[in-house]
């Protein structure tokens, strides 16, 4: 008999997931942190070379007939947007949107906590962060830290700002996880993500969780890069037992760079044959308005559901996943 | 030439790797949240039998494999290659006793049995999940035992050696699970 009307996700992770929803808001009311809701649907998309939106179309007052719309892919945009019109330090928990992401880590639609700390730097933000999954998770541990050139260097004795591709994907060669891509099938940081998703993530937070922070300039996305001999993105993950659960920044504010990242993001979509999305313009007025200094950071709330539950499987906390939505 | 995305990627599709026909064992989506999403598929090789991991950019295309299971009736042993006939072309089939591998040990004739062709060229046989078959050795019965406890080794008229509860007898039908090779139970006559 057909069962796909069942949920995926059993009572007892369906009552797990309420109560660590209920623990995380109790976390920022405690702490003065506003809980906001921005809009699911945008007439912008995020830009980033490796996300794809879901777009839908609108016909009613106030737009053009046949609006496009895209649902988002986090509510970072929206939310920069609520802290230049000085709403303080906010929160949001929400549904984030990406097309073809589903596996074992994936659905494509999924819940987000994602928070924004005014006057935080990035080291900061990852205090905060640990003192939640401890919380959320009921870890006593302290967090280790690691930055993302010593987290190479100790896995795979390399230097990840500077060696060549050519090295970078010896090195995958000689792991035996380059088969199926030729040499030329991805950029330097393709191989970088491959080597790090392939033979570093699987082992980190394996004993205590760890942040991982100064990623390369060229993995920025909406960080502050910090200038020097070798520029670094001032930007941070969380893994724990092998699970990619955070991903922080201490953030862009300079409407400038904002242009500047928006248009290398355009042309790697571009060279890969990705929809280009338009700027979004109302992201940049707000930087052009004034971003205050601040840290945010954006967490799989599934995930921390999932290592909370135990589970090896997205399925296992998600009522309804893809394949049965 | 027929491809697969590696959005289509699942268990038991089958593709072409370096020229030799494989199947996907296990298929897992990788993608770091900034980063490239990756396919990274688990293959058995249909020719060797060899398991080994590829990845892929999400979204490429891999060759197909013209790769077809077919039911098939078992007809005899020549001692050299078994032979399968297509019940509904009536076409018949040589096997190789590499490509029967561990499946001709569960076949007396007539069987119905799942034949793995490429290109038109047996490549596996898999036997059906469950076959009947007569014990012809075993050591006597231990009457009103039925704890299935412990047990003994029983061979069956195709050769095939199972491990049989003690109250099993030579000449006794029994039910036998091909998949694990384990004794079901015991079939009146």
């Amino acid at each position: 008999m057909d069962d796909s009307w069942r949920p995926t996700a059993s009572l007892e992770n369906i009552r797990l997931r309420a109560a660590l929803l209920a623990k995380s808001r109790q976390f920022f009311a405690a702490r003065g942190v506003l809980e906001v809701e921005t809009p699911l649907l945008s007439v912008a998309a995020a830009s980033d070379p490796c996300l794809q939106s879901f777009s839908t179309c609108y016909n009613g007052p106030n737009l053009p007939p046949d609006t496009t719309l895209f649902l988002q892919t986090s509510p970072e945009a929206a939310m920069k947007r609520l802290l230049a019109a000085g709403s303080g330090s906010i929160y949001q928990l929400c549904k984030a949107f990406r097309d073809g992401e589903s596996g074992a880590r994936h659905n494509p639609e999924f819940t987000m906590l994602e928070w924004y700390r005014i006057g935080f730097d990035y080291f900061a933000l990852m205090d905060e962060v640990e003192a939640l999954v401890q919380l959320l998770l009921g870890i006593d541990q302290q967090f280790e830290r690691s930055s993302y050139r010593a987290i190479f260097e100790h896995h795979l004795g390399l230097d990840p700002h500077h060696a060549s591709l050519e090295a970078l994907w010896q090195c995958a060669e000689a792991a035996g996880i380059s088969g199926g891509l030729t040499k030329g099938a991805l950029e330097r940081d393709g191989w970088l993500d491959l080597l790090m998703s392939h033979l570093i993530e699987p082992q980190l937070g394996a004993y205590a969780p760890v942040f991982i922070y100064d990623y390369p300039a060229s993995q920025a996305a909406l960080a502050t890069i910090r200038p020097g001999e070798e520029p670094l993105a001032e930007r941070f993950e969380l893994y724990v037992t092998g699970v990619e659960l955070a991903n922080g920044y201490h953030e862009l504010c300079d409407a400038d760079e904002l242009q500047r990242r928006y248009e290398r993001d355009r042309l790697l979509r571009l060279a890969n044959g990705e929809a280009v999305p338009s700027c979004n313009r109302r992201l940049q007025a707000a930087l052009e308005a004034g971003l205050p200094a601040s840290s945010g950071v954006a967490l799989g709330f599934d995930r921390l559901v999932m290592l909370a539950a135990r589970a090896d499987a997205i399925d296992e906390v998600v009522v309804f996943p893809v394949a049965r939505a | 030439m027929a491809t697969y995305s590696t959005n289509e990627f699942r268990g038991g599709l089958k593709l072409m790797i370096d020229g030799d026909p494989c199947s996907i064992i296990e298929n897992e989506f990788v993608k770091p949240g900034k980063g490239q999403a990756f396919c990274r598929v688990k293959l058995r090789n249909l020719k060797s039998g060899k398991v080994y991991e590829r990845t892929y950019k999400s979204g490429e295309s891999v060759e197909a494999a013209d790769v077809m299971d077919t039911e098939m009736q078992f007809l005899y042993s020549d001692g050299d290659q078994w032979h399968f006939m297509e019940p509904s072309s009536f076409e018949q089939f040589a096997v190789s006793e590499a490509a029967m591998a561990d499946t001709a040990k569960w076949l007396k004739g007539q069987e119905t049995c799942l034949v793995t062709l490429w290109n038109g060229v047996p490549l596996s046989v898999a036997a059906p999940n469950f076959v009947e078959l007569t014990v012809t050795d075993t050591d006597p019965g231990v009457r009103g035992d039925t704890s299935g406890g412990g047990g003994k080794p029983a061979t069956l008229e195709t050769g095939a050696v199972v491990r049989v509860p003690l109250f099993v007898d030579i000449g006794e039908l029994l039910k036998i699970d091909t998949r694990t090779g384990e004794y079901v139970s015991r079939v009146k006559n």
